[in-house]
């Protein structure tokens, strides 16, 4: 087991609001390995997100609040950081990309002045001539035509697909140890998203960054991810291999994740979504969070006191739930999905 | 230079999407047909701007007018305190290019107007930049990082924007004494920065909730860097008209200052001081009062047109339809 380039332990993340204090994150613990392709999955507000910007020092404080928790980055504890040294980690050693390059990208600056400036800023005393071959060179990597002519124009002259490309560009320029990406096809229409998935391959590839891939997306985590990472409610719930995951989920969370998608192959009439609503994160449910929607509560005491822990279902595949056992001869249909 | 079809052309580029493995050659032959000219925002501003008859208009009276002003050393065919006895109060006329006429001791109206013109617009763009630079400073500083800093700031601005204006102006004229131009134009600056300190204000507190910046953010950019090479740009077009009205708005209160008498001091040329000169005898010599007055009105005018089509050029959105 290689020592991991990211260990975040027991992050807890807070905001304060008028309805009461939101716990978005809620003592999450995971590692991202060097070169790998972390997925984590949930729905909207699940704290998929927060927990990788508050890593970066990009949550807004207040309302938010680091309650408690480390994130050790090759061995230094990001939370502890002096702010100038966490400057120089975000967009060097540590980079991002965004949800919705349509208003990431500044649109007075040139794509490449903005692309420039991220060599810049990190490598000074680079000289103009160095920053645009390179940042030339960037946008060919990720496979934008022409760019030495794209080099000079403005965000509002590329397309949404484009966009993205530029923003990878941005973020891969340094060379990155680990690459957040936020969602990163969610605002872009199928074809182009297959085409990002494909740069961000490629991306990979070229700087042998360990990617940590947000999203709701089953399929992009199929895609591209080697492991998936399951939140719900701001835990943890499910954690392992992706081939695993996708065969034998372990958590009826996951389960219901799965079943509500359509598949190409089966003959379905009805989709089968998750009952209920995802739960208000300031009232959370007692117990685990997830049990007013669980088919495999159904009322058992259990689920509505204690709070369940992540326990291993075989090798490195966690799950919290009391009864995980219950699901061992569970097959998804989806199983064979990942590559 | 397209003897490509516009079909290959299309072929070639959906190929270059592909990978970036002999992207080389592939975006070779795509540079020969597609040629995509790099439009900037300023493009489309001045193309916006040319649209605006009166304001092009008025650009090009007052870069005449402005641009005699300042070459009145030349334009002019008289010096300032040129005396002639002789000529004393002639009216308006073609005659020893007499245009605005002479005062009782001869002096040629025309050019002591055209130096008034040089020494109010150096006045008034030395005040427009002073109010550009701290309504700017103020305004990006108290958006920027809000909480106790902006509303120390902004409490500040709502201070100087109760000051009733000509009283502050009158001490001010007073105790920092008067005469000198500069004097003027830096009293003036430091009160009339106020409006664009919370225009810049409410941009960038609206700027800093984008995703953009929080982007540059997550690419390392410092608190300056973002301040001043992310946000303030996205400012500039406020910012231009801003100084632009503002430098209507000097000409003309320098005028009440000079007119008043706290303003700039004999002999010194300025259009308000002329006009105070000749308003005792303005019931004989009506041209000295008219002619610097009415140039004070053509160049606030056009000033102020200019403005309008500046603000419908750089602000589109901010455009009356009509």
């Amino acid at each position: 087991m290689p020592e991991p380039v990211l260990s975040i332990k027991n992050l807890t993340v807070e905001f304060t609001t008028e309805d009461g204090v939101v716990h978005a994150v809620d003592g999450i613990s995971y590692d991202v390995n060097p070169g790998e392709t972390l997925g984590i999955v949930g729905e909207s507000g699940s704290g998929k997100s927060v927990s990788m910007l508050s890593v970066l020092g990009l949550i807004p404080q207040p309302p938010g609040k680091i309650v408690a928790g480390e994130a050790l980055f090759k061995g230094r504890d990001l939370m502890k950081m002096p702010k100038r040294e966490l400057r120089r980690l975000r967009g060097g050693d540590i980079a991002m990309v965004f949800q919705d390059p349509m208003t990431s990208l500044n649109p007075v600056l040139k794509v490449g002045f903005q692309i420039g400036e991220a060599i810049k800023v990190h490598n000074a005393g680079v000289g103009d001539d160095e920053v645009r071959k390179r940042g030339v060179a960037l946008l060919r990597i990720v496979g934008v035509p022409n760019p030495d002519q794209r080099f000079d124009q403005f965000p509002h002259e590329f397309s949404g697909g484009m966009r993205q490309r530029a923003m990878i560009a941005m973020a891969i320029a340094n060379s990155p140890s680990v690459l957040i990406a936020d969602e990163p096809t969610t605002a872009l229409d199928v074809t182009i998203q297959a085409q990002i998935i494909e740069v961000l391959k490629t991306a990979q590839h070229e700087t042998n960054a360990a990617i940590v891939l947000i999203t709701h997306d089953l399929g992009l985590i199929a895609e591209l991810a080697d492991r998936v990472i399951v939140m719900y409610a701001g835990r943890v719930v499910e954690s392992g291999d992706v081939h695993t995951i996708f065969a034998n989920p372990r958590h009826p969370y996951t389960i219901g994740l799965m079943e509500s998608l359509p598949t190409l192959t089966a003959e379905e009439d009805q989709l089968r979504p998750i009952p209920g609503q995802p739960p208000s994160l300031i009232r959370r449910p007692p117990g685990c969070a997830f049990h007013p929607r669980c088919f495999l509560s159904s009322g058992r005491e259990r689920c509505r006191t204690d709070v369940p822990e992540l326990r291993g279902a075989g090798g490195d595949h966690l799950s919290a739930c009391h009864f995980l056992e219950e699901l061992e001869g569970y097959h998804s249909k989806l199983a064979g999905a990942a590559v | 230079m397209t003897d490509h079809s516009l079909e290959s052309d299309r072929t070639l580029a959906s190929q270059g999407a592909l990978g970036p493995a002999a992207l080389d050659d592939r975006s070779l032959a795509y540079e020969s047909g597609l040629e995509v000219e790099t439009r900037s925002q300023w493009t489309y501003a001045r193309r916006r701007f040319m649209r605006h008859r009166l304001a092009v208009g008025s650009l090009i009276v007052l870069i005449l007018v402005l641009g005699a002003g300042l070459g009145a050393s030349w334009v002019a065919p008289y010096p300032y305190d040129g005396i002639d006895l002789e000529n004393s109060g002639v009216g308006p006329t073609f005659d020893n290019w007499h245009l605005f006429g002479t005062d009782l001791l001869g002096r040629d109206y025309f050019s002591r107007v055209l130096y008034g013109i040089q020494t109010s617009v150096q006045v008034a763009f030395i005040v427009a930049l002073l109010a550009v630079v701290i309504g700017t400073a103020v305004g990006a500083v108290a958006g920027y990082y809000s909480a106790w800093v902006d509303n120390g700031l902004m409490r500040f601005t709502d201070l100087m924007l109760t000051l009733p204006g000509l009283a502050v102006l009158l001490t001010a004229a007073a105790f920092l004494g008067h005469g000198s131009p500069y004097r003027v134009a830096i009293i003036l600056g430091f009160l009339l920065w106020t409006t664009l300190a919370r225009i810049v204000r409410g941009q960038f507190l609206s700027l800093r909730e984008k995703d953009y910046i929080d982007a540059a953010r997550a690419a390392g950019a410092g608190d300056l860097r973002i301040m001043f090479r992310h946000m303030l740009p996205n400012c500039l077009g406020p910012i231009i008209v801003f100084a632009t009205l503002t430098i209507g708005l000097a000409i003309l209160l320098e005028a009440s200052l000079s007119f008043l008498g706290f303003g700039i001091q004999p002999p010194t040329p300025a259009l308000g001081l002329l006009i105070a000169q000749g308003q005792d005898v303005s019931t004989d010599m009506w041209w000295l009062v008219l002619c610097p007055g009415l140039t004070i009105v053509l160049i606030v005018l056009c000033i102020n047109f200019v403005g309008d089509g500046l603000r419908d050029a750089l602000d589109p959105t901010q455009r009356i339809r009509a």
